[in-house]
């Protein structure tokens, strides 16, 4: 039973693009980034910027990105979100966006975000706060954090690296299959556990990539939507969770918010994890992807690694899991969630090429941010699903 | 046992750090609702009670575990500590090679007082409980 006045379907996802990415030419800012993904995400929408009058926006590398971005792209939008908590802040603006609309505060609704992290080095854009209780002892950050809740999920399940590094492989293969990828070259278990060691048990192929890039996603009434270029996504289902910031003060690091975020979309949108047939989320760290696996409810708690272990989320696999080739292999320019939200869209669509999951009429896209801290999930749905 | 409660308009970093500067281990609690409090902070989590301090025992147990190797220095552990009062935080576990620390393995701690410059404050690692 949904608690709140969110409405099933009242909104559509009707634009999406990317900005260049990888390695962008020298001298490209964050705000340029924004601005060509946004023209391009209207583009695809039919859409202008004299139809915006909604303005979400976050990136590190501005201390205000709603206002940087109003200005650089000439707009006085009626309603603004610059809402940070991390990679999962775009499905959050999901929510938020709809609500404004729900609520006459706005109609177009653009969402973006840019990072150029892989040109000027991610210490100089994404610098974590100073905390005197963890600072001291060095952690990597993020990547100790996330190392951190690995262990323990080893350590309670069983886990093992082989299974960890079977989501890299996946990943990889699917990569293989989007010309937008970062990465262009086949990888096996034996690469993953071979690589470089960051913070154990997760090695470099364990982690994120570190790219240049951004993303926009243009949010619309479901009726408004109708009318454009594209067919809509509809937002079927949202939900959001707040929880620890630092990972010391995370109650269950095998257990993640994502817990309550996945049960609210499930609620509002009627559907159960069998009905997905499709499922985007933020793969950070290839324990990432475990994690969401169990707490969204695609396999029991503690059974991730077995789950992943024959190729059950690679391409033919029984459940299509990141299928642009996910922050590990794609791209990873930071915040990731708005690029999880563009690859759901895409599927639903019929867009993703030789990566397109047949009959694709939901999809679920699931963002995280911090350390395993934040947590938002968007249950997107075709016209069949209304 | 040491317990006072916070006076206004002290720093709960400050006087976390007295407390190391003593040798002592402090952590907070919030006597209403009977929880343990870390990291120090100016009123209780959930309650917004006030909270008193409290010296740990300096027990506990390794709930996680992690090296980093980080090229041209020798590897380190951080690991999170579940304290036997009932309280988590991060630290290092000394006196064993990085990568000999365990999940389960029982610890206790021990100021570390940075050598490196003036004003570096002082820290709390932990050491095997048998060592």
């Amino acid at each position: 039973m949904t608690q709140h006045g969110l409405k099933r379907g009242a909104c559509a996802i009707a634009g999406v693009a990317e900005s260049d990415l990888g390695e962008v030419a020298a001298g490209l800012s964050p705000l340029d980034l924004m601005g060509q993904a946004a023209q391009r995400a209207l583009a695809d929408a039919g859409l202008s910027l004299r139809d915006v009058d909604g303005l979400f926006a976050t990136t590190s590398q501005s201390r205000m990105p709603t206002l940087a971005l109003a200005e650089y792209l000439g707009i006085r939008p009626r309603y603004h979100d610059g809402t940070n908590i991390g990679g999962c802040s775009f499905m959050s603006m999901v929510a938020h966006a709809q609500a404004a609309i729900q609520a006459g505060l706005c109609e177009v609704a653009l969402i973006a975000y840019a990072s150029t992290q892989r040109s000027l080095g991610r210490a100089n854009v994404a610098a974590p706060d100073v905390n005197p209780y963890e600072s001291p002892y060095r952690p990597l950050y993020t990547a100790s954090s996330y190392a951190l809740a690995a262990s323990r999920h080893m350590h309670e399940y069983g886990t093992t690296r082989e299974q960890l590094a079977q989501v890299a492989v996946a990943a990889r293969e699917w990569a293989l299959l989007n010309p937008q990828a970062w990465e262009k070259e086949p990888l096996t278990v034996a690469d993953v556990l071979g690589s470089r060691m960051v913070s154990t048990p997760l090695t470099v192929r364990d982690c994120c990539l570190v790219t240049d890039g951004g993303g926009a996603i243009i949010v619309t009434s479901a009726e408004r939507a109708k009318t454009l270029r594209k067919r809509p996504a509809y937002v079927l289902g949202v939900g959001e969770d707040l929880g620890h910031y630092s990972i010391s003060n995370m109650p269950d690091l095998t257990v993640t918010g994502a817990v309550r975020s996945g049960a609210a979309a499930y609620a509002m949108a009627g559907l159960k994890p069998a009905d997905i047939d499709v499922v985007q989320v933020y793969d950070a760290f290839t324990i990432t992807t475990l994690l969401f696996l169990e707490d969204l409810g695609f396999c029991p708690k503690g059974e991730g690694g077995r789950f992943v272990a024959d190729g059950a989320i690679a391409p033919g696999g029984q459940l299509p899991v990141n299928t642009s080739g996910g922050g590990l292999s794609y791209c990873h320019p930071g915040m990731f969630g708005i690029f999880v939200l563009i690859e759901a869209v895409r599927q639903l669509r019929g867009e993703a090429g030789r990566r397109q999951v047949a009959g694709c009429d939901t999809a679920i896209a699931h963002g995280n941010g911090g350390t395993l801290s934040s947590q938002s999930t968007v249950i997107l749905g075709t016209q069949a699903t209304l | 046992m040491s317990l006072n409660t916070i006076a206004a308009g002290a720093s709960p970093l400050a006087l976390f750090r007295d407390y190391l500067q003593r040798g002592e281990l402090a952590y907070q609690f919030d006597a209403a609702s009977g929880q343990p409090v870390f990291f120090p902070r100016v009123i209780a989590p959930g309650t917004g009670n006030a909270v008193e301090w409290r010296v740990s025992g300096g027990k506990g147990t390794v709930h996680a575990a992690t090296v980093i190797s980080p090229r041209g220095e020798p590897p380190y552990n951080v690991v999170l500590v579940d304290m036997d009062e009932g309280f988590r935080l991060m630290s290092r576990v000394e006196e064993v090679p990085a990568d000999a620390v365990r999940i389960g393995m029982r610890v206790r701690s021990r100021v570390h007082t940075p050598g490196d410059g003036a004003g570096a404050a002082p820290y709390v690692v932990f050491v095997p409980e048998a060592a």
